[in-house]
């Protein structure tokens, strides 16, 4: 994506507008970062109330065909052949050096797979899916689709008069259902460590879905600034900050996307290095950080040891509105990652004492029936 | 209450004898979103115009924020610390940063009054 080419909208552009958004541009697309009530008072309304995100940015996939899964799995290390109908997994994209191309989202629709990928990486996730899967399956993008996430405590209870089906789904679960109406694939999921769903919709009935959600009181419209430090919280990886083709699935801390049987039988780029950490270790690990004081401390610090030795840099850095301090997450030598481990964060020049933290900063509320 | 002068990077100043009262204007903190910290000059120290003096952090990042006159740092806000949201509210009353007296009155000459950055600040969008 270079700055010269054209900026897209997402179907919801107009409404954005309309709320008073601020909108900056994100992977090519021009997108609400806060509405008027601001970030802080957005990232609260989410953790106690319900947010509407608009991630029509995001890349929509269908695979068809009866090999599907089976040739998927040889571009991700999770189980996808094992994956049972309506149910939905977190995987990746792997290199052959064990590193990670993208983080995605599948779901066994029954007839189909469906796929939510990031938005930066949309174009070279399809290609890469046509060169590898185009004999096994079909590949189809979805770029008439909009995504919206209903996030928060109040997500079930608000979208449960326009869906009542939904309430049935439990976390990493998904339906084709009718909402307000209107065919959706709906999935129980999102990337706010709150119980939630995102809703894939015609681009041509978003507004009209998105408008029928915020008319209850108990759902605002919610920014990609709030989305940031919801995530952040939530110890979820940003891709692009916490994982690229540099980190691999080990170092990552995401070895719990490798189901059983493909720790076994491997069969995914990469996994020979991947599971050889997996057995001997790494020699980094993305861990959590909590600055002493209230300094946030931002994307690319130094971490060092007490003695001021070089151990690894932070991948995503901030203020935590609901910790009510700064957050962080990044890289340090395995040697400094148990929770716990007293470490210094270059800041500004300056060195500031900071802690291993456990992930996530805020526990995860998510729907297990 | 004497009226205030702005920088280019704007701050404001509110000069009282020779103490002049610096913060950042209410179109920075607009800019900025929610202030989450603020990083202050040390009482005592020497700060020069135009160089930077303090540290604003919002939720997305953060930002310098420059002395917009010489002199030494003699108060610092420390309501700031524990309610930065302060510098939103309140910008050019409770949300002051810091205080420093004036090493050169004549520096006075190179800010702005109201006027001329209402303008300069249109002339941003």
């Amino acid at each position: 994506m270079s700055a010269d080419d054209p900026l897209h909208f997402t179907p919801l552009d107009g409404l954005h507008r309309a709320l008073g958004a601020k909108l900056v541009p994100f992977a090519g697309y021009d997108m609400p970062v806060q509405y008027p009530t601001g970030i802080l008072a957005e990232h609260h309304w989410t953790r106690s109330h319900a947010g509407l995100f608009d991630v029509s940015h995001m890349g929509q996939i269908r695979l068809d065909g009866a090999g599907a899964a089976a040739a998927l799995e040889r571009l991700v290390p999770a189980d996808i052949v094992g994956l049972k109908p309506q149910r939905q997994r977190y995987t990746l994209f792997t290199d052959a050096q064990g590193g990670i191309l993208d983080d995605l989202m599948v779901t066994n629709a029954g007839d189909h797979l469906f796929l939510v990928v990031n938005a930066a990486c949309k174009t070279a996730d399809l290609a890469h899916l046509q060169a590898h899967l185009a004999q096994d399956c079909r590949v189809t993008t979805l770029p008439e689709r909009a995504l919206l996430a209903l996030q928060g405590p109040k997500a079930a209870a608000s979208l449960a008069p326009h869906a009542p089906e939904a309430a049935a789904l439990g976390f990493m679960s998904g339906a084709a259902l009718r909402v307000a109406g209107l065919p959706c694939f709906v999935t129980r999921s999102g990337y706010t460590g709150e119980d939630g769903f995102e809703i894939s919709v015609a681009a041509d009935a978003a507004e009209r879905l998105a408008r029928t959600l915020l008319a209850d009181a108990r759902v605002k419209p919610i920014g990609l600034g709030a989305r940031d430090s919801l995530r952040l919280e939530a110890g979820l990886c940003l891709y692009g900050h916490d994982i690229d083709t540099t980190t691999t699935v080990i170092e990552a801390d995401l070895a719990w996307t490798i189901q059983k049987r493909r720790r076994e039988t491997g069969g995914f780029p990469g996994a020979a290095i991947i599971l050889k950490q997996l057995a001997k270790g790494a020699p980094r690990k993305r861990v959590g950080l909590k600055p002493d004081g209230k300094a946030p401390a931002r994307e690319h610090t130094r971490i060092t040891t007490q003695d001021g030795a070089t151990i690894g840099e932070i991948t995503s850095g901030g203020f935590g509105p609901t910790v009510g301090g700064p957050v962080a997450m990044g890289y340090v030598a395995t040697s400094h990652a148990t929770p716990g481990s007293a470490v210094q964060l270059v800041v500004r020049g300056q060195p500031r004492p900071a802690v291993v933290a456990k992930l996530p900063f805020t526990p995860h509320r998510y729907h297990r029936p | 209450m004497s009226e205030l002068k702005f920088s280019k990077d704007h701050e404001w100043v509110r000069v009282d004898g020779d103490v002049a009262t610096v913060g950042i204007t209410d179109y920075a903190q607009t800019q900025l979103g929610d202030v989450v910290y603020v990083e202050l000059p040390a009482v005592g120290k020497q700060v020069e115009q135009d160089k930077e003096a303090a540290i604003v952090e919002s939720v997305k990042a953060a930002s310098e924020v420059y002395a917009p006159l010489s002199g030494e740092v003699i108060a610092i806000n420390n309501e700031l610390a524990d309610a930065p949201g302060i510098v939103n509210e309140a910008p050019t009353e409770d949300g002051w940063f810091f205080k420093l007296r004036i090493k050169d009155a004549k520096q006075l000459d190179s800010l702005m009054d109201e006027a001329a950055y209402t303008a300069y600040v249109e002339g941003l969008a």
